[in-house]
């Protein structure tokens, strides 16, 4: 029965264990965190350092790579949404129900991180394809065709990003204190108004950190697109699409190309994470 | 321990059917099983008291339906809610660390329970505004729990759980996280609270004053079983357990009377000793007098005390105002409070050798 | 003194990722190092077979890909012997920048087809039933030559087709026909010769305008360059003339 202290004092206590301990950074750690932080930031170093600064504001205002780039920030945030709608609940099964098997399932959740994303497109084209399982009774009944469409490149970059996602959320929402729900219950909350009105705020930040994540990681998918969705300008042609056919002929388009993915990505991360993350 | 439990699980004076709360909980735990049987009428607050790890809050949580049983009944106002989900049950539960929802406003958490139960949501706020007001804190009502002190968040937990007008409350520990001076205020408001509430309340503590301040009735859990109930008059004058006891500060033995004679066993060596007391009894008895009456002389003193004996000073320890005196036996161990003075005085150091001294009219003795 | 020789053990086991192909069996074993374009990888895969069976201690290793990519890195230094091209184009910056040893050699040409999934029987006839509405078409990306050919081949028949994809290159074009998920494709010859089971072949007499030559050279930084040039004289022998008309090649 040690009573929990109160919500300020424990902060304190919180703010004051997440300071380090003064004294020198050991040498064994600072030498390979310098050398990883180099090894991360160099490749991105050589981008700038390469680019073609002098035709970089032509080179941008061709069509096509404004068509590319708006289509890489529709499909990856349109992607993060159907994420969230399909992955919080999965992440909240995880975590809360337990049934046989949870292990297994858990694991199956991660596969599309291990899976190449071009064997992912491979998989998705077999299942939701013109001839897949799933797709040809689509095609036949409604007389929708995924493949080649920007409802495909969604699919793909779901597929992709979603275990970055329910991985995430299912970390927050078993790090979240059982008894709120307990309290809710006890105020005659039902399981749903429990995850809507207290599990769900309280792993709001865990949330917002694995959509970031999530959107990130749909905003670079390359090799499901393209094989599920194909590449077509203004429809399928993604940033990271646009990227890899420039490189074929003109490397320093490539490099523009990527150089303006980068910066997107960077100041789209930087303003959510003081809005969400930061803030809790 | 003859009322301890009844075989029939239904609490003496309470039957199906009636107003309040009439529950039997069994609980099976690892560590042990819950077996007890409660009872509180309508407007009266049960007290819940036990050691740590007796089941205290396993059976609060059982009632509340947190807690899966494993039979018995947990009959409200006649309505048996054993099989209920905690959401459908109709109580209010204040939480020992209160369990406010950190992301709503104080407002929001009182408005919570009554949002559930279907009222709009500036319907519900206006309830919980008046609700907010009637604890004191309608000016903290847009606070969020972390800017509320201790005092102020367990207020806030008590409006929460009343303002859905529930038919039984239970609070675990309410008090317990709260510093010496807080707990004093917060104690006499919440006994105004309880007082007001018209429903059956039980009270888990482990704090014997919370539980002899707030209850009207006192129910002694240990190891998962009820040891002990009654009012608490009646618990701090007739402690049946060495637990109840130390928690009412009283020295207590089991013994044999005839008569005006009580033939006391101790407990760790078998040394008997025969007391005097007032009282006029037969049998197996408990015999109990504080530590407070207990003299102590260096050398045997003469004359008057007819209860008189030798013990070895096990350890002295200052408690407030007053110094402890642990006396080990044989022939009999006991708690004896003198002065600071004293201690001086009779050059009270672990291991020496007292005479000890009750007086019979400072005895109290009661059937076994 | 402990920290460092990890980080020399760790620079060390680097060094040898990095150079494991290049000091490969020591002794007198050779490597003979081929960058190719994948649609070749059928044929030169036996011919190095070939190549390797007439001279021990000899092994040959090959890099397939897009031929513009396979480019790139031999101008960025890539450690090659001979680089064959599925495009005079592709070959065309290596040679501009000194990099092959002499003249670059035709040693093949191929022929675009129209792939259609196997069991789709007549409904793509010519290549103007390409343009047909709700065909779905897949054709290669305008920067890969396979893409460039169907341009040439299209424009020159006057027929505009509405592809719903242009893949990265003509192995894509296949996977997604093959998947039957396009109804036809331009692929060469050569695609649709090694993937009989699922694709059938459509001629097409437009085709003529948009032959890809092949054209090979030895490196001029080749590690191996007396290897390099018996290599290419290989391809160019009436052996590897009779491997490559196999694959559906065509002699220059």
């Amino acid at each position: 029965m040690t009573a929990a202290p109160p919500a300020a004092p424990s902060a304190e206590r919180a703010a004051r264990a997440r300071r380090a301990p003064s004294g020198r950074v050991p040498l064994v750690l600072l030498l390979p965190a310098l050398l990883g932080l180099a090894f991360l930031v160099l490749p991105l170093a050589g981008l700038l350092w390469r680019a073609p600064w002098s035709t970089l504001g032509t080179r941008l205002a061709q069509p096509h790579v404004l068509e590319a780039l708006r289509l890489s920030l529709v499909t990856a945030t349109l992607a993060t949404a159907l994420c969230l709608l399909l992955g919080v609940p999965l992440a909240w099964m995880l975590a809360r129900v337990p049934f046989r098997g949870v292990r297994l399932v858990r694991a199956l959740v991660t596969v599309p991180l291990v899976l190449p994303p071009v064997v992912g497109g491979v998989a998705l084209l077999l299942v939701l394809g013109r001839r897949g399982v799933v797709g040809q009774w689509l095609d036949a009944w409604f007389g929708i065709t995924l493949p080649f469409s920007t409802a495909g490149v969604v699919l793909a970059e779901t597929f992709v990003a979603m275990p970055f996602l329910v991985i995430s959320v299912e970390g927050a929402i078993r790090a979240a204190d059982l008894r709120y729900e307990e309290a809710a219950a006890t105020l005659g909350a039902g399981r749903w108004t429990v995850f809507r009105r207290v599990t769900l705020p309280l792993v709001a930040p865990g949330v917002a950190a694995g959509a970031v994540l999530c959107w990130a990681r749909a905003l670079g998918e390359f090799g499901a697109t393209i094989t599920f969705a194909g590449n077509f300008p203004g429809r399928t042609q993604t940033m990271p699409l646009a990227v890899y056919l420039a490189l074929e002929t003109d490397p320093q388009a490539a490099i523009v190309l990527s150089l303006v993915l980068l910066a997107v990505s960077v100041l789209v991360l930087a303003a959510l994470r003081d809005r969400w993350t930061g803030a809790a | 321990m003859t009322d301890a439990t009844d075989a029939t699980g239904t609490t003496a004076g309470t039957r199906a059917g009636a107003a309040g709360l009439d529950a039997r909980l069994v609980v099976r735990r690892a560590a042990f099983d819950l077996d007890l049987a409660l009872a509180a009428a309508p407007g009266e607050v049960v007290a819940l008291l036990g050691p740590n790890g007796a089941g205290k809050s396993t059976a609060l949580r059982a009632l509340a339906g947190l807690v899966p049983t494993a039979g018995g009944h947990v009959r409200v106002d006649g309505t048996d809610l054993r099989h209920l989900p905690p959401d459908r049950r109709g109580i209010g539960m204040v939480f020992q660390d209160y369990l406010l929802f950190p992301h709503l406003s104080a407002l929001d958490n009182v408005a919570f329970g009554l949002r559930c139960q279907g009222l709009g949501r500036k319907a519900a706020r206006a309830r919980a505004a008046a609700w907010l007001d009637r604890v004191g804190l309608a000016e903290h009502a847009a606070a969020r729990p972390r800017a509320l002190s201790g005092g102020q968040a367990q207020r806030v937990a008590l409006a929460r759980a009343l303002a859905v007008e529930p038919r039984l409350l239970l609070l675990d520990e309410p008090l317990s996280a709260l510093d010496a001076h807080t707990r004093l205020e917060i104690r006499a408001a919440l006994r105004r609270h309880l007082a007001g509430f018209a429903g059956a309340a039980v009270l888990v503590t482990h704090d014997p004053l919370d539980a002899m301040v707030l209850a009207d009735r006192l129910v002694v859990v240990e190891d998962g079983r009820l040891v002990q109930r009654g009012s608490p008059a009646e618990i701090a004058r007739r402690p049946r357990t060495d637990y109840v006891a130390r928690l009412v500060g009283l020295n207590l033995y089991r013994g044999h009377a005839r008569g005006t004679v009580v033939t006391v066993r101790d407990e760790q060596d078998g040394d008997m000793i025969d007391l005097n007391v007032v009282d006029y009894l037969e049998g197996d008895v408990f015999l109990s007098f504080a530590p407070a009456s207990v003299a102590l002389y260096r050398t045997r003193p003469d004359g008057s005390p007819r209860n008189l004996w030798q013990a070895r000073v096990g350890g002295v320890e200052r408690q407030g105002d007053r110094v402890r005196v642990q006396l080990e036996g044989p022939p009999l161990s006991a708690a004896a409070d003198v002065t600071p003075a004293a201690v001086a005085e009779l050059e009270l150091i672990e291991g020496s050798t007292i005479w000890a001294a009750v007086k019979a009219a400072e005895t109290h003795v009661y059937p076994a | 003194m402990k920290r460092a020789s990890i980080a020399t053990a760790a620079l060390a086991l680097l060094a040898a990722a990095a150079g494991c192909g290049e000091a490969e069996g020591g002794g007198g074993d050779r490597t003979l190092t081929v960058f190719a374009a994948a649609s070749l990888t059928e044929t030169f895969t036996a011919l190095g077979k070939a190549f390797e069976g007439t001279r021990p201690g000899v092994r040959v290793r090959f890099n397939f890909g897009g031929s513009p990519t396979l480019a790139q890195q031999i101008t960025q230094g890539a450690p090659a012997d001979v680089f064959a091209a599925a495009s005079p184009a592709a070959m065309k910056p290596v040679a501009d920048g000194g990099a092959t040893a002499g003249q670059p050699r035709v040693f093949a040409r191929n022929r675009l087809v129209i792939a259609v999934p196997a069991k789709e029987g007549g409904k793509v006839a010519a290549l103007a039933d390409l343009a047909r509405p709700g065909l779905k078409v897949v054709l290669c990306a305008e920067q890969a030559p396979c893409g460039a050919a169907a341009g040439k081949a299209l424009s020159a028949a006057g027929v505009t087709v509405r592809p719903v994809s242009r893949e990265q290159d003509v192995k894509a074009v296949l996977t997604k026909v093959r998947m039957g998920e396009a109804d036809a494709g331009l692929v060469y010859r050569t695609d649709v010769r090694a993937a009989t089971a699922q694709v059938r072949g459509v001629e097409f007499p437009e085709s003529a305008k948009a032959v890809n030559d092949y054209p090979i050279a030895p490196l001029a930084r080749a590690p191996q360059s007396a290897l390099a040039r018996e290599f290419v004289d290989l391809v160019l022998s009436r052996q590897g003339r009779a491997a490559l008309t196999g694959a559906g090649f065509e002699a220059p």
